[in-house]
């Protein structure tokens, strides 16, 4: 019964926190762009979000004729599902998470290589030459950055006492976060992880300007929608991880209850996701897969081999 | 001189001069000697003519005043360019003939190939020799030249417009890229090459562009520009609005440099009528059309970024933008189409204030250049992305026209306002900016460092701006001072007639070159002692940039070409006219 609560309480938490998302970036953007942003609709623009989701909802379900229909519909809701299942696993709280599994973290990453489906199919069934282009890019470009997604977590791992559970972890940072002492895990991880949400500026598979929408170019309606949900589901995920893994997820002085500092904590990341996004160009495709692997590959490398040295020396 | 070297090499009966209002040697010569006489000049003398300017057509079959010019029912003009003599030469062909032709010069210049289609798509001038005579603005399967003098100028000319079904499919069919039409393979020995549509609407194109890309992976094999979408019929226009009347089609040309358009048309129209502009009404055309350079150049550098992934820079660019906006709606009312200019000078005084306005602006921009610098042109993935790329030098430059300050950034410092200042620019302190590698990077940095000059000319129209009037006292200046048009009959009359008819210009030629916020933006006007022009040519800067771009963007990606697109500067309405 418990359980049942959790699970709804989770769902309608990231689903609540996916939909503000969209409009702390509107609001966040304009304000580093010296503009209003949305303020029209409601209080602030607080109404933005519903009459955008109204929009969303009621617009014409179309399929263009020479797509893979069954494909391109599956497509979309690859991202959101595989995203959520993720949710199951993050410690909101002490108590609250749905399951607290000993293969939690790599549950995530499998879950994270799943989401590249979405793109390669979404590309392929949309039958279009710029999806098809920004297929492409996506997959070559999650490959590369799951590699040393993964690497760059085993350093936490090790110092947290070998486990995969992500209570654990939090718990093991009671005297200090990971982020002190695995900084180079953080940095690779947090590059990574926007890579793996193939958000702005490594927004190579979608690059407007480029590619138009890339791979999801074809698509309108809520299915588009279901992109757009999925892309910020995605950078709540991997705000909410950063959180749980490099910065002590709920710790924090009791004068503010557990579930408030983790909050509090993902939103500061959500917000520096945002701001990357405003602050930054894209790079060329190949030189973003270049740095990828010349650089942080053997970086990641480095850094599990010297923690690891580190935790021998000390026995 | 330019006409005796001709002369002493081909015989002085085939060189016959015509003296023209602008004073640039101009010379018929035979259309048999065409293709020796221009090899003669691009490579045979001393201080060549390296650049093929412009080239064009002229309708002469109802043309009144023709003086000593020889018999000819079509006359191309061809306008060269020789930066080490500092001079231009034009030469022409007289044509004979419903649908006369001549020898192409694609062997001679590179960027002959679009000139002569256009020419030919305009005027149905065949050019033999050419690898690819065919429509350039108007669709394949148009009927008539519109350039030519039967030709209609009003809707109201020719029948209610309609498409049937049928007719429509087939225009639809007639877009459908068909590689083997301009002699690209759809296969190379390992791969199939994918054709990717690149507009007519997309957001890296900045209008209606089209660019075909024969693509192997991302890498661009070759790319065929599709242009057309944005033609609007500018030069025909000329022919029957009146001249004063023609300004604000000016406008609308390179629609981002508003009145410096203006300026270009009016020199040429002045030089023509020989109006000499007070000094005042010089300087207010100095001030506003470096307002204009800032303005046009605020908003290629944002969209330059936002081409390059970085989405904020446009909003702060534009906000600037939006400042100088402020100053150019205090003095002249309008906004980018400011339509300020006019025959003889400019259409009123300055405001009351002025000075503070444009003061205030003057302190306040440096600052913002600084912190775009760092935000932008420092950034090291805006570097990774631009530099060494779309590289290309001088000389490259001039064979394809290019002009301005992408011609800058191959490090040769050419700029009219400096090498034939006109407009009063002698009395300004600036430099030119010139870049090193020829690089969309330099292409950039020259046009950064471009406004700080214009800032700086700016502040110097401040000090410099004398008292007087602002407009010619000619009886040709439209509109004419209204003060004396009660107190005596003749000023009245002029009064009268300019504004109802419109002036009537003195028959004869003349190109004016301006320093366009592209390039050289150039007016060649032929008069025919009318109150229109009987040929007004509008040589614009993009329409050469975007010839080169298959050029100079073979090899590299998708991601550079927008980078390319980028560094370019364009605009459509310039490109198209």
């Amino acid at each position: 019964m418990a359980i049942g609560f959790i699970i709804v309480g989770v769902l309608l938490l990231v689903v609540t926190i996916a939909a503000a998302n969209i409009y702390i970036e509107r609001r966040l953007l304009s304000l580093w762009q010296d503009r209003r942003g949305p303020n029209r609709a409601g209080p602030f623009g607080f109404l933005q979000v519903p009459a955008d989701m109204i929009k969303i909802f009621l617009k014409e379900d179309w399929i263009p004729p020479f797509a893979d229909k069954a494909v391109f519909v599956l497509a979309p809701t690859i991202v959101m599902l595989s995203i959520l299942f993720s949710f199951a696993l993050v410690p909101f709280a002490p108590g609250f998470q749905v399951v607290d599994s000993n293969i939690a973290l790599l549950f995530f990453l499998a879950n994270s290589s799943l989401a590249v489906y979405s793109i390669v199919l979404s590309g392929w069934a949309s039958n279009n030459k710029y999806a098809m282009i920004g297929a492409m890019r996506g997959t070559a470009q999650m490959i590369s950055y799951e590699v040393f997604m993964g690497l760059s977590l085993m350093g936490v791992v090790m110092i947290s006492g070998g486990t995969f559970s992500l209570r654990e972890i939090v718990e093991a940072q009671r005297g200090m976060w990971n982020v002190v002492p695995q900084f180079v895990g953080f940095c690779i991880f947090m590059i990574a992880a926007v890579a793996e949400s193939h958000r702005a500026p490594f927004d190579l598979p979608e690059s407007e300007g480029e590619l138009v929408a890339g791979f999801h170019t074809e698509y309108s309606g809520i299915k588009f929608g279901m992109f757009f949900v999925g892309e910020y589901l995605g950078i709540t995920l991997i705000s909410a991880m950063i959180v749980t893994l490099f910065f002590g997820g709920w710790l924090g002085p009791a004068f503010l209850p557990p579930f408030f500092w983790f909050m509090l904590k993902t939103f500061a990341f959500i917000a520096f996701i945002i701001l990357l996004r405003a602050a930054l160009p894209r790079p060329r495709y190949d030189q973003f897969l270049g740095v990828g692997w010349k650089i942080l590959l053997p970086l990641t490398l480095l850094n599990v081999l010297i923690t690891a040295g580190i935790l021998l020396a000390r026995g | 001189m330019i006409i005796d070297e001709l002369k002493a090499r081909f015989g002085a009966d085939n060189i016959r001069e015509q003296k023209t209002s602008d004073g640039m040697p101009t010379a018929w010569v035979n259309a048999s000697d065409i293709l020796r006489l221009l090899d003669f000049v691009k490579n045979g003398i001393s201080k060549p003519y390296k650049m093929l300017y412009d080239l064009t057509v002229v309708d002469e079959r109802h043309r009144q005043y023709r003086d000593s010019m020889p018999a000819a029912d079509f006359s191309v003009v061809y306008h060269v360019t020789s930066y080490g003599r500092n001079e231009d030469l034009r030469i022409k062909v007289a044509l004979h003939g419903e649908y006369p032709s001549l020898p192409s010069i694609t062997g001679l210049w590179a960027n002959a190939n679009w000139y002569e289609r256009e020419a030919y798509d305009m005027f149905g001038v065949k050019f033999e020799g050419h690898p690819n005579l065919r429509r350039i603005l108007m669709s394949q399967s148009w009927k008539g030249h519109p350039l030519r003098k039967e030709y209609p100028a009003r809707a109201t000319e020719i029948g209610p417009f309609s498409m049937s079904e049928d007719e429509r499919t087939a225009a639809e069919e007639e877009l459908v890229f068909k590689p083997e039409d301009w002699g690209l393979k759809r296969k190379s020995e390992d791969a199939e090459f994918m054709f990717l549509n690149l507009g007519p609407d997309h957001p890296g194109t900045h209008g209606l562009l089209r660019l075909i890309l024969q693509l192997d992976g991302e890498e661009i094999v070759d790319i065929v520009p599709d242009i057309g979408y944005h033609h609007r019929g500018a030069e025909k226009m000329a022919e029957r609005q009146t001249w004063h009347k023609y300004i604000p089609y000016t406008d609308r040309i390179d629609y981002t440099a508003g009145v410096l358009n203006n300026m270009a048309y009016l020199m040429s129209v002045e030089k023509l009528d020989g109006i000499e502009v007070p000094a005042r009404a010089q300087i207010i055309r100095v001030m506003t059309g470096e307002m204009f350079r800032i303005i046009s150049h605020l908003l290629w550098y944002g969209t330059f970024a936002q081409d390059l992934g970085q989405i904020s820079p446009v909003f702060y660019t534009f906000n600037d933008r939006e400042r100088v906006f402020d100053i150019i709606s205090a003095i002249t009312g309008g906004r980018m189409h400011a339509n300020w200019f006019r025959i003889g000078g400019v259409a009123q005084d300055l405001p009351k204030g002025w000075q503070q306005m444009v003061l205030d602006f003057v302190k306040y921009f440096p600052k913002s250049i600084d912190e775009w610098d760092k935000v932008i042109m420092s950034n090291r993935i805006i570097k990774g992305r631009t530099q060494g790329i779309g590289v290309f030098n001088t000389d490259e430059a001039i064979e394809w026209g290019i002009t301005g300050p992408s011609l800058r950034a191959t490090g040769f410092g050419w700029d009219l306002r400096k090498q034939r200042p006109y407009s009063g620019y002698e009395n300004f302190k600036f430099d030119v900016p010139v870049g090193k590698n020829g690089d969309c990077y330099d292409r950039a940095r020259v046009r950064i460092e471009e406004m700080r000059q214009s800032l700086s000319i700016i502040e110097q129209c401040v000090k410099l701006m004398p008292d007087g009037p602002y407009k010619s006292n000619s009886p040709l200046t439209t509109p004419p001072t209204k003060e004396n048009t009660t107190k005596d009959i003749e000023t009245l009359i002029h009064h009268f007639l300019n504004v109802s008819w419109g002036p009537v210009i003195p028959a004869g030629e003349s190109m004016v070159q301006v320093e366009g916020t592209k390039g050289s933006n150039g007016y060649y006007l032929v008069s025919d002692n009318n109150t229109a022009a009987y040929r007004c040519r509008v040589r614009t800067p993009s329409f050469p940039s975007i010839q080169m771009v298959p050029y100079i963007a073979k090899g590299y990606t998708i991601a550079d070409l927008l980078a390319i697109l980028g560094a370019v500067d364009f605009v459509l309405a310039d490109l198209d006219r």
